[in-house]
């Protein structure tokens, strides 16, 4: 096997000139696949993926996407290589409506993007039908997809949510994973932090346990809700 | 039933007429303060000057246009010169946000900081206004003086009360018509448009899209500019040029901008009617309006004037206050203050 499509390598670093938040951590995800980050709060879990994104300022480390050193690169230049982003809150335009949040995710693309926005609408078809409503009067759960469906536009190859499920209902929440699932089976690699951590483990191929900027423990999702270890600390039992 | 026509057509002549092209004017400066509040995130206390300076420049333009002999018919000879002076007004924005906003936004600097940069800006331009055309009365509307006179009025309807209409009033709400219909289709359908639309409503969302800050910045500026030189220049024909009438405008401006939400351009325009109705009402002597409404007996013996006009300012201060203290996001939910 060669090496991961993204990879964010022995990260150290924090925010700007404080202090390391980070500490030789690694975070790689495959195309297709679902990775998930999980850990105790304040474990570095929402950091570790701005870390991957270019958010924060690496000390060591280096991040490559597709073999390619992306260290240096700011995350808007990131978009453009092909990442996509939902931050965990004000992640949509409020203002705006359904359609023109899209069209904003499809900003720095030139060509005729009405495909990639049918292929957003068979995916969420809420959507579709609240495309003319602003974004902002939608529930918790539709603006989460909203947000997904903006960061869809740029067609990435990677996705990255940060806690997409937060503060949603439990039955949003498996109609959100479901829909990560069937995204990652378009090819497209997911990369999340979540707090639902059983959950999320369910559905992940690869699980990152963080713990104070750390890995503490990493394996398939499986191996990870099978792991006495992972199960007492982190699981509840 | 003849005395109610008469006394609409008072009310319309001295109220109405004049309300509606103040507002008008009004409308479209509080449209440049909202918009530099909603994109560039502070209160542009240059503003008013601004509208001084795009006037100046529109007027130095008429005044060479009409010595080489060209005029525009019945209309303002100004009309033909806004374009040169939103150029030349376009450039003066562009300038100052480089040599000063440009700084502080690189700084990340607090909102309050922008606005004393601002009103820096402000006196700056204050004195560059006075230096080039003197702080005096400037009149320079030519064309056709009315649409229709009262005395024409009268012979026409037969009524004993005139509604004048004066070309510049028209002028003032056709070309508000245009322009805010103009801005509208701009931020609601073009590309460029939304983009800022976006800017306003999540800055870093708007990063994370790709969108380029300091181009939503040049294209603010240039609007704000074509916005600020035209408002000034309705403005002026409608009544005269005096930089420091400008500058006074400033708050009625901002009256308008937040009654109707910063950030808001409909609450803008919204605003704009809303200042305007209420200052020239309450300034306005309603007497003869009274008398034909009024059985004899009760014909009022004052004027009935609320406030002498010296006072017109305090009507939007009042409405400025009232509507912070009971509905600071204004009335189409901007951004509170």
């Amino acid at each position: 096997m060669g090496a991961p499509f993204l990879i964010g390598e022995a990260m150290t670093g924090g925010y700007g000139a404080g202090p390391d938040i980070l500490h030789d951590c690694t975070i790689a995800v495959d195309p297709g696949e679902i990775a998930v980050i999980v850990g105790p709060n304040g474990a570095g879990k929402s950091t570790g993926m701005k870390a991957v994104f270019g958010m924060l300022t690496l000390r060591k480390g280096s991040v490559r996407l597709n073999g390619e050193d992306i260290t240096a690169l700011t995350p808007q230049a990131r978009v453009g290589k092909g990442m996509g982003f939902v931050p965990q809150t004000s992640n949509i335009f409020t203002s705006m409506t359904v359609e023109e949040n899209l069209e904003m995710g499809a900003f720095i693309r030139r060509d005729d993007f009405s495909d990639t926005m049918a292929q957003v609408y068979d995916l969420f078809p809420i959507l579709k039908e609240k495309r003319l409503q602003p974004a902002g009067e939608l529930s918790g759960g539709q603006r989460q997809q909203v947000a997904v469906g903006r960061a869809l536009m740029t067609q990435p190859s990677v996705l990255m949510l940060d806690e997409p499920t937060a503060g949603v209902s439990p039955i949003v929440m498996d109609e959100l994973f479901d829909r990560i699932i069937e995204v990652a089976r378009t090819g497209i690699s997911i990369l999340m932090v979540e707090q639902n951590a059983r959950q999320a483990l369910e559905i992940a191929d690869k699980g990152y346990v963080l713990v104070q900027g750390r890995n503490a423990h990493t394996g398939t999702g499986k191996d990870l809700l099978a792991d006495e270890q992972v199960r007492r600390s982190f699981l509840g039992g | 039933m003849i005395d109610l026509l008469n006394a609409l057509v008072v009310l319309g002549n001295f109220v109405i007429v004049p309300a509606v092209s103040y507002g008008a004017q009004l409308a479209l400066g509080a449209l440049g303060v909202t918009l530099i509040y909603g994109i560039l995130r502070f209160s542009n206390f240059a503003h008013g000057d601004t509208m001084a300076f795009g006037t100046m420049a529109v007027i130095l333009t008429t005044w060479g246009l009409q010595s080489i002999g060209i005029g525009f018919g019945p209309l303002p000879t100004a009309l033909l010169a806004l374009p040169v002076g939103i150029a030349v007004t376009a450039a003066l924005m562009l300038g100052t946000d480089r040599l000063v906003y440009r700084f502080y936004r690189r700084a990340k600097a607090v909102p309050v900081t922008f606005v004393i940069a601002s009103l820096g800006v402000m006196f700056v331009m204050n004195g560059l206004v006075r230096f080039i055309i003197g702080p005096d009365d400037q009149r320079f509307a030519d064309g056709e003086r009315f649409l229709i006179s009262a005395r024409d009025f009268r012979t026409l309807t037969g009524l004993d009360e005139g509604l004048a209409i004066r070309t510049t009033q028209v002028i003032t709400v056709v070309v508000a018509v245009i322009v805010v219909a103009a801005l509208f289709w701009f931020l609601n359908k073009t590309r460029t448009g939304k983009s800022m639309r976006a800017f306003s409503d999540n800055e870093d969302l708007a990063l994370l899209s790709g969108i380029n800050p300091e181009r939503v910045v040049v294209i603010t500026w240039l609007i704000v500019a074509a916005l600020a030189t035209i408002a000034g220049t309705l403005y002026g024909l409608d009544k005269s040029f005096k930089p420091f009438t400008y500058f006074q405008l400033l708050l009625p401006i901002f009256a308008a901008a937040i009654v109707g939400g910063l950030g808001s351009p409909l609450g803008a325009i919204a605003g704009g009617f809303v200042i305007a109705f209420a200052e020239v009402t309450i300034t306005y002597p309603l007497k003869k309006v009274l008398g034909y409404l009024l059985p004899e007996a009760w014909e009022p013996a004052s004027l009935v004037q609320l406030l002498s006009t010296d006072y017109k300012f305090a009507v939007s201060f009042v409405i400025l206050l009232i509507v912070l203290l009971f509905r600071p996001t204004g009335l189409f939910a901007g951004k509170s203050v």
